[in-house]
């Protein structure tokens, strides 16, 4: 056989010949093969997701009927007024997000040497254990996990129990804010840490040696260099550890004694079926979360994600 | 100047005349292992004041891993650093004279050029307005003032270098330490750099030790240098004593371009049994059975390949004594064409008695004698 004749294509069988010039077309359409790979995606953000958030944001407009509870299209401000005039809804509103904030300040001064041992200072077989570690809690329920605290916390559970065999007496963290900010911080942990980590095992050593080497000691490259270059990932992590806290209602009821937004909505849509006023006060996480976002972006913290 | 004046190492202070001013970094037997992996196997180093010292060798060689000795970054495994005759075993890094500019240049990203510069001297406490006028003095001198506001994400590749050197040097540090730094700029900005890092060495009297793989750096630039492979020193010397003298066989390959002729190919021309070596521009190629001039040693062999490269040409010569030579000879009157044909051809190989050298093949003891 000669060169020229190896070098012809076999002949084109029908599929083929059909997966070749679909091939082609694909090839000279840039924007088709766009359209193609992210069009399912891109319907499924705007129609579900983005038009189920104009909805919440149109119902919360109408109100109910107070005799027969059916929802009336009538467009008016009164659930907001509603919202604004009863003192309670700002307490739960205030309540929850400063739950949120001081969960979120407890991961990031916990995630931070977890992260920095373990992106800087651990063996890769040691980095290997912790990074499961981690995120191993994850692989378990939600409701388990929040189960496991109510044991430990309640009046006779385990916490007490031990504080009594070694004469401590006894604290009383079940039900309580106390719990509950125990019970997020544990719970949203491993979201701050792994981007943390990220951050800091993206730094080069060189940069810190360069610190060292200009004559800074290891607190003053920590707060200078290593902590500024790390703070986009710190606030990627803390956008986790604040969205989950303010959207919660299930911990509140299971180990806290108090109220979130989110047990307000679910009562507001499950029992009273006012769903234009359990719209109106999902605005207000969606109003703090945008404003946390938009501060996040400033902070640069998209780029470390 | 009163530029370089502000910048003068504030430690230099006039010594003593009548005693010997001891060396500014000096390696003692200096040993590193990494578990397994011997980086540094025992290297004895002596670097003078306001010397441009190169540590020359291939990757893996150990020279950076010395330089990050001296710097503080690595503890020895065995064997003693001095710097200005102090021992600085287990002194941390910060505590150290010296400022390194890094090969990645590991400047802050967070911080504007200036705040880069700053850095040592705040982190020193040095107060406002000396610091102030210290900045301003290394961003001007290294060409530096207008960018001074700018990140290190927003300069080329060159400018950054400058940065990286500028933070070093406004720390006035007794020897600043060079791993590598032009590495990575394209070589019309390397030449360029090169010049400028000379000038800048010579205006501040500043001692540096300067790591390279890159052999007509580290010629052009040094007072000394020294080559290392396999975490031992081969030979230290002037730039000429190491190009012209070769100690060993691996000296003579990795500095320029070098023949080695093993035993049994320099006995049969040069009647003595050790290896020797020639570099390519010594040797002249003449027709078959030519005679050799005076002190001209000669040996015959066929072109095997012909390299054009513009200005001269590189033959590979087989010699008929077994073995191999690479010669170059400037293209004075020849065309490509001419020199092409020559492959096949038999031809005489002549050089100066005083052109080769005999070497020692592996490190060890160094013989520098002349062939005779």
């Amino acid at each position: 056989m000669g060169v020229g004749e190896r070098l012809k294509p076999p002949p084109p069988s029908a599929v083929g010949a059909l997966r070749h010039r679909v091939g082609g077309v694909l090839y000279r359409a840039p924007l088709l093969r766009l359209a193609l790979l992210l069009g399912p995606v891109v319907l499924w953000m705007v129609v579900i997701y983005l038009g189920s958030l104009a909805l919440l944001f149109i119902t919360s407009f109408w109100s109910q009927d107070s005799v027969t509870g059916a929802i009336v299209q009538n467009w008016g401000l009164t659930n907001y007024q509603f919202l604004l005039q009863e003192d309670v809804y700002r307490t739960i509103a205030i309540r929850t997000v400063g739950i949120a904030i001081a969960v979120t300040l407890t991961d990031v001064a916990l995630a931070i040497p977890i992260a920095y041992y373990a992106a800087r200072i651990a063996r890769p077989r040691l980095r290997t254990f912790l990074l499961l570690s981690m995120v191993l809690p994850l692989w378990s329920s939600y409701l388990v996990r929040v189960y496991a605290w109510r044991t430990i916390l309640s009046g006779d559970g385990v916490l007490n129990w031990t504080l009594h065999q070694i004469h401590l007496g006894s604290v009383n963290l079940g039900f309580s804010r106390w719990s509950l900010w125990i019970v997020f911080s544990y719970l949203w942990l491993p979201y701050v840490t792994l981007p943390v980590y990220a951050a800091l095992e993206r730094i080069p050593n060189s940069l810190i040696e360069a610190s060292t080497d200009l004559g800074a000691r290891w607190l003053t490259t920590f707060r200078r260099v290593i902590l500024p270059i790390a703070i986009p990932g710190i606030v990627a992590g803390s956008i986790f550890a604040f969205s989950l806290t303010i959207g919660d209602y299930i911990a509140p009821d299971l180990v806290g004694d108090t109220e979130f937004i989110g047990n307000v909505i679910y009562q507001s849509v499950g029992i009273a079926n006012n769903i234009p006023f359990a719209a109106a006060y999902a605005i207000v996480p969606a109003l703090v979360m945008a404003i946390y976002l938009l501060i996040a972006r400033q902070l640069k913290a998209f780029e470390a994600l | 100047m009163t530029a370089s004046r502000a910048l003068e190492p504030l430690s230099a202070v006039s010594q003593p005349l009548a005693a010997p001013a001891p060396a500014e970094v000096r390696l003692e037997n200096v040993r590193k292992t990494f578990g397994e992996i011997v980086a540094v196997a025992g290297v004895d180093l002596e670097v003078r004041e306001g010397e441009f010292f190169s540590l020359l060798g291939p990757s893996g060689c150990g020279k950076t891993t010395c330089l990050r000795m001296i710097a503080g970054f690595e503890e020895p495994t065995a064997g003693r650093i001095l710097l200005h005759g102090k021992d600085v075993s287990g002194s941390p890094a910060y505590e150290r004279d010296v400022n390194t500019v890094f090969q990645d240049y590991a400047l802050f990203p967070h911080m504007s050029v200036r705040e880069n510069v700053e850095y040592g001297l705040m982190v020193k406490r040095v107060g406002g307005q000396e610091r102030r006028q210290r900045v301003t003095e290394a961003l001007r001198m290294m060409r530096l003032d207008r960018f001074d506001r700018r990140k290190p994400g927003e300069l080329s590749g060159g400018q950054r270098q400058r940065v990286a050197l500028a933070r070093a040097i406004v720390n006035q540090p007794r020897v600043l330490l060079l791993d590598e730094p032009l590495g990575a700029l394209d070589l019309k900005l390397r030449q360029a750099m090169q010049i400028e890092l000379k000038s800048i060495q010579e205006r501040l009297s500043m001692t540096f030790i300067y790591v390279t793989h890159d052999q007509e750096e580290a010629l052009t630039m040094s007072d000394r240098l020294a080559v290392m492979n396999q975490g031992r020193v081969e030979q230290v010397g002037t730039p000429a004593e190491v190009y012209e003298r070769p100690a060993t066989g691996f000296v003579a390959g990795f500095v320029g371009a070098s023949n080695v002729l093993s035993g049994d190919a320099a006995s049969a021309i040069t009647g003595q049994r050790h290896a020797i070596t020639v570099r390519p521009e010594k040797i002249r190629l003449g027709v078959a059975g030519e005679q050799p001039h005076g002190q001209e040693v000669s040996t015959p062999g066929v072109v095997r390949d012909v390299v054009y490269v513009g200005a001269f040409t590189r033959y590979v010569v087989d010699l008929d004594a077994g073995g191999e030579l690479v010669v170059l000879q400037q293209n004075l009157a020849m065309s490509s064409m001419d020199v092409l044909q020559a492959r096949g051809r038999r031809v005489s190989l002549f050089w100066d008695r005083q052109h080769s050298r005999v070497i020692s093949e592996s490190g060890g003891n160094q013989k520098q004698e002349e062939v005779g």
